[in-house]
């Protein structure tokens, strides 16, 4: 079975940068595929050029086997596009949006009634959409991305400047349309989202995909120690260090945190100890693999 | 998903923004309005302004001039004063254009150097009345009568009649420029224009949209001038008004042309309102929205047919007051459609659909 997106080589130059460097990539139907990165890497023009709005300097991209440059209109509503920042109708309310976008697919006005109940703005339906909040517009936007039924969705920093319950709010909503057997390509910089929501993703830096894989599959790559932090005055930072498999520890006056690889064997110890009332134990994360991969700070 | 459809739920959409928009519903409709209002009502139906003559002491022939002949005062406003020192200061202000005194059977006649030709008119009907005075004491026939004066077809205007067509000028032209250029520019960075771009809708669709809806503004733009200008202030109607519609018309696609170019090179909100102003206003002046310009130098008369507002509201002018043929509008009508090319060509050559 041919794949959802191929992604071959690409390449764009802004004057003396390459913002895409040789990038490729394929993604599966129905796959949730995320482009994690700082700003800067390249994400976005990566998105806009496989969704056609930009012309690629080399490299081929195919969705559901058509080239989206130039603009083609066979494919166009096949695809849902949810771009950075609110893109809407000055002063229409939220179900005149989801109808005016509808009827540019050819969709029936009732169809947006149903769009405002499955992101939950049935309450908002005749609010004009400046009164809607940060939260609530963003879940417009996907519903207005989503009223044409298409196959492939493309999100470009869907939760960007949203607070953490709208965020949450609407990894919800992005998982039911994943689940409906949706394919969606999201960019993002936030780790956590990358790490919950994907199936699959590729980390980008300077124009170029760094890794990619399953979230969870690049971070036991990662070989990284487990921290395992219990609050100061557990034990001292001399017996925090000699604790067996300990690779090390630190004490910030707030945390005892020691680093080590075989978790079973530091844990066992300090339960003998009885030293681990408040403990918190981290694994790696995606931002992690990052450091590494990169060898610097990551900069959201 | 044809592209009638998206046509039609895209004016839908911009009609209501449009409506939904207070503040551009003021400037569209009620501003023109109100400068409408205070100028055609303030100012009223004035022509030239009568002439005033300061009567010091008695002036025998001037009384008798004016209880004989009703005509008179029309044209001559006469204010007797005792103090000759008095007459004169007025005289020496402005407020009177001459003083008359008569001692004996000579009558002298005072005027100011400031207005010459207000002087010279005060100094010859005064100097005909004396002179019929003088013909009528002599008891002979006169050589030479006058007949009765023949009225000729008025070509300059009552207030009412050149304002309406005029403000209405301006009112298009500045609708129909912030249109486009204010549409365009807030869609690019709102992201809109992406957005409809990665819709199926076709282009000439999200064009054709604008269009329509600032036709049908401009219509309702009319409507309510001349619904106004007729119930408030008398506005009479020449005969060939209609052909105003299609010339309108015209006006609207030129200036929504340039508000095109605007937009396509404005990248901020701010640049396109300050670029359109800077446009609009000085045209209107200059094209003769706010003021006749025959009344203007030579040069300048010549300068505004630069301006498209110039034959917009010439074409107007002729069709609407002048009560001039509806050929009378054509030539203004193909320079604006015209322009409207021209504009428009350059305008999609600039078209960007985002500030990337």
């Amino acid at each position: 079975m041919s794949k959802t997106i191929v992604v071959d080589e690409l390449r764009k130059r802004y004057g003396d940068v390459n913002a895409v460097d040789g990038v490729s990539f394929e993604v599966e139907e129905g796959e949730f595929f995320g482009i994690l990165g700082p700003n800067g890497a390249g994400k976005t023009t990566t998105l806009e050029i496989i969704e056609g709005l930009r012309e690629a300097d080399g490299g081929t991209v195919r969705v559901l086997g058509l080239a989206p440059w130039p603009r083609n209109s066979k494919l166009l509503p096949r695809l849902g596009v949810q771009l950075q920042g609110s893109s809407f109708f000055e002063r229409l309310t939220a179900r005149e949006q989801l109808q005016t976008f509808g009827s540019l697919y050819g969709v029936p006005a009732r169809k947006a009634d149903e769009m405002l109940e499955t992101v939950g703005l049935t309450e908002k339906a005749d609010t004009p959409v400046e009164n809607l909040s940060g939260g609530q517009a963003q879940r417009l936007s996907i519903a207005c991305a989503l009223v044409h039924d298409p196959e492939v969705v493309f999100l470009d920093e869907p939760s960007a400047a949203l607070d953490p319950q709208a965020r949450r709010n609407l990894w919800d909503v992005l998982r039911a349309i994943n689940t409906e057997g949706r394919t969606i390509v999201l960019t993002t910089h936030y780790m956590d989202e990358a790490e919950i929501l994907c199936d699959r993703v590729a980390i980008m830096d300077g124009g170029r995909i760094l890794e990619m894989g399953p979230p969870a599959t690049l971070v036991r790559r990662l070989d990284a120690p487990v921290r395992i932090s219990v609050p100061t005055g557990a034990m001292s930072i001399e017996d925090a260090r000699a604790l067996p498999a300990a690779e090390d520890a630190h004490d910030d006056g707030v945390s005892l945190v020691i680093s080590t690889r075989d978790p079973s064997a530091v844990v066992g110890a300090m339960a003998a100890k009885d030293a681990l009332d408040g403990v918190q134990i981290h694994g790696a994360n995606l931002e992690d693999v990052f450091l590494t991969l990169t060898g610097r700070e990551y900069r959201a | 998903m044809s592209g009638l459809d998206s046509f039609k739920s895209l004016a839908r959409a911009m009609f209501l923004g449009f409506r939904r928009d207070r503040r551009a519903l003021f400037f569209t409709v009620i501003f023109p309005l109100m400068f409408l209002v205070i100028f055609a009502g303030l100012l009223g139906n004035r022509g030239a302004s009568k002439g005033s003559i300061a009567e010091i002491g008695q002036v025998t022939v001037l009384d008798q001039a004016m209880s004989a002949d009703p005509d008179l005062k029309q044209t001559l406003k006469v204010t007797k004063y005792t103090d000759q020192k008095k007459a004169l200061d007025k005289v020496k202000k402005g407020d009177a254009d001459a003083a008359v005194s008569e001692t004996g059977g000579t009558v002298t006649v005072y005027t100011s150097q400031a207005d010459q030709v207000k002087a010279g008119i005060a100094r010859s009907i005064i100097d005909s009345i004396v002179q019929s005075a003088n013909v009528a004491a002599s008891g002979k026939q006169p050589a030479f009568t006058m007949a009765e004066p023949q009225t000729v077809d008025d070509k300059s205007l009552k207030s009412i009649q050149f304002f309406t067509p005029s403000l209405l000028g301006w009112a298009l032209a500045s609708a129909g420029v912030f249109g486009a250029a204010q549409t365009l520019v807030q869609w690019r960075i709102s992201g809109l224009l992406r957005r409809l771009r990665l819709s199926p809708a076709p282009i000439p669709s999200v064009f054709g949209a604008r269009v329509a809806v600032s036709l049908a503004v401009a219509l309702a733009q009319m409507a309510i001038f001349v619904g106004v200008a007729k119930a408030l202030f008398g506005l009479q109607l020449s005969h060939s008004w209609w052909m105003s519609i299609p010339l309108m018309m015209s006006g609207v696609l030129a200036f929504l042309s340039i508000g095109m170019v605007i937009g396509a090179w404005a990248k901020t909100q701010d640049s396109a309102q300050t670029v359109t102003q800077m446009i609009i206003l000085p045209m209107a002046f200059l094209g003769g929205s706010f003021f006749p310009l025959d009344i203007a130098p030579k040069w300048l008369q010549i300068l505004s047919y630069v301006f498209p507002l110039r034959w917009l509201n010439e074409g107007m002018l002729n069709v609407m007051a002048r009560g001039l043929g509806p050929m009378s509008a054509l030539p203004q009508m193909l320079v604006l459609l015209g322009i409207a090319v021209l504009f428009s060509f350059v305008g999609l050559r600039l078209f960007r659909w985002d500030n990337a």
